[in-house]
């Protein structure tokens, strides 16, 4: 037994008097709801990320870098570019978004934020969820706004432009949800980005595959809204699913 | 609402092969305060993160108002402030801002009452600076202002004393009375010279 107990009332307890008598100060109607929690906690982390502006430009300069040495070293050729077009654009915006994923719980799990979160009395679900959205708003959502400019340099007709950005604004939204359960996965593990490529890549190879079938078919003028559809699926199976998986993954990483 | 009280019954905790905590029992109701004391390693930080439900022990079990704590995990730390060796600042948004954001996700705070607070613990006059510019002293000062503002009844404090001036130590001491005089509850680890006022506690001694 390790415990001594020395139950000592002392002239402080006797001056609180007050306790038994008073109604109690604790003011639960004043309890923030849980969308307030949310919409908090998504503006903390935007507003934490237009302070550190490193952390955000980095995956957008590594996919502007890799779309635009491509042209470089395959040939200028037209039909040529458009050919692996579909391939660069995808693989460029799946690996620029794994880049952001380290970042997205990290700061929160050394500084001790993510303990007040699960600690908070709220979803830790929905602010998991807040969290993710504010990763796609700072990596996707530019991605998606980047991807014209990478096409227009791998010579994608303008007319396939605006099917390209919606492309990559629905598949960056499953990749986001995707990532979070991988990053929420790899908190306790020191040097994780590997580990975290390795557990997240697999899961976002569907996303992959249709975000360059529906890139391809908006190149050449098909019909794009079936892989569209198939994109907007996975997202939409990634938001009831993902911040689930990332609260349970990072409550584990707290014990 | 005059049932608050907190029991804890037999806790062991493994980390590992490591018998942390070995049959940690007590209870704790309105107004009291319990000091965790003990050499470093003896396991006062995990009992605290015992009691907040953050680890789970492998025995015994931690009673709110005389339910499991895991059965209602969110009324339970809706009923909890924990603040751990660090205060859960970021250095990149100023004191202010840092208290809006973590109280703020917890209840809901005007901006008088946040004045207050900071006022209350001496940050009025460098409330607006980036945390990471602040001293260690005064970022403890932030997190004991957002300790006040979150009016809960339970605090699990984890050496809440560090890196304060005499004057912060008197300040957690009076944190402490006025909480136990509102009724609420307190367990704090506590190894440092305490103030006068705070040396009469109840005392629960963990050995290593």
């Amino acid at each position: 037994m390790n415990r001594v107990v020395t139950p000592i009332a002392g002239s402080l307890v006797q001056t609180d008097t007050a306790p038994s008598t008073q109604t109690p100060a604790w003011p639960d109607t004043a309890q923030a709801s849980v969308l307030e929690a949310a919409r908090l906690a998504l503006a903390r982390d935007l507003r934490l990320a237009f302070r550190k502006r490193d952390q955000l430009v980095q995956p957008l300069a590594f996919y502007a870098m890799v779309t635009m040495l491509f042209p470089l070293s395959i040939s200028p050729e037209l039909s040529r570019l458009r050919e692996v077009a579909p391939g660069v654009l995808w693989a460029g915006a799946l690996l620029a978004s794994l880049l952001a994923l380290e970042f997205l719980f990290r700061d929160d799990a050394y500084d001790g934020t993510l303990e007040q979160y699960a600690l908070s009395g709220q979803s830790l679900t929905w602010l998991m969820f807040a969290k993710t959205a504010a990763h796609w708003l700072l990596t996707g959502l530019p991605l998606a706004l980047m991807a014209p400019l990478a096409g227009l340099s791998l010579g994608v007709p303008a007319a396939a432009l605006p099917g390209i950005v919606v492309s990559v604004a629905v598949g960056s939204i499953a990749l986001s949800l995707i990532g979070s359960i991988g990053a929420a996965l790899t908190l306790g593990v020191k040097r994780s980005s590997a580990l975290l490529a390795l557990l997240t890549l697999p899961l976002s190879l569907p996303v992959l595959i249709f975000g360059a079938r529906a890139t391809q078919l908006a190149i050449s003028g098909g019909p794009l809204l079936a892989p569209l559809e198939l994109l907007a699926a996975l997202a939409v199976l990634g938001v009831t699913l993902a911040p689930l998986a990332a609260a349970a993954a990072v409550r584990i990483s707290l014990e | 609402m005059h049932d608050e009280r907190l029991d804890v019954e037999n806790l062991h905790l493994w980390r590992g092969d490591r018998h942390v905590l070995r049959g940690v029992s007590f209870s704790l109701s309105r107004g009291e305060c319990l000091q965790v004391t003990g050499p470093n390693g003896s396991g006062k930080t995990s009992l605290l993160r015992t009691l907040s439900a953050l680890m789970y022990p492998e025995e015994g079990r931690v009673l709110w108002r005389g339910q499991d704590v895991r059965a209602d995990l969110a009324a339970f730390h809706g009923a909890l402030a924990y603040l751990g060796h660090e205060p859960p600042l970021k250095g990149e948004l100023s004191a202010r801002e840092n208290l809006r954001y973590w109280i703020g996700v917890r209840r809901r705070i005007g901006s008088r009452a946040l004045e207050a607070a900071l006022e209350l613990v001496g940050a009025g006059a460098w409330c607006d600076r980036l945390v990471r510019t602040l001293s260690a002293g005064q970022r403890r000062r932030v997190a004991l202002a957002g300790l006040a503002l979150l009016m809960v009844p339970l605090w699990l404090l984890d050496e809440p004393t560090t890196n304060l001036d005499r004057e912060g130590q008197q300040l957690v001491a009076d944190l402490i009375a006025e909480q136990r005089a509102r009724g609420g509850m307190v367990v704090a680890a506590l190894h440092h010279e305490l103030p006068a006022s705070l040396r009469d506690l109840r005392r629960l001694e963990l050995r290593a």
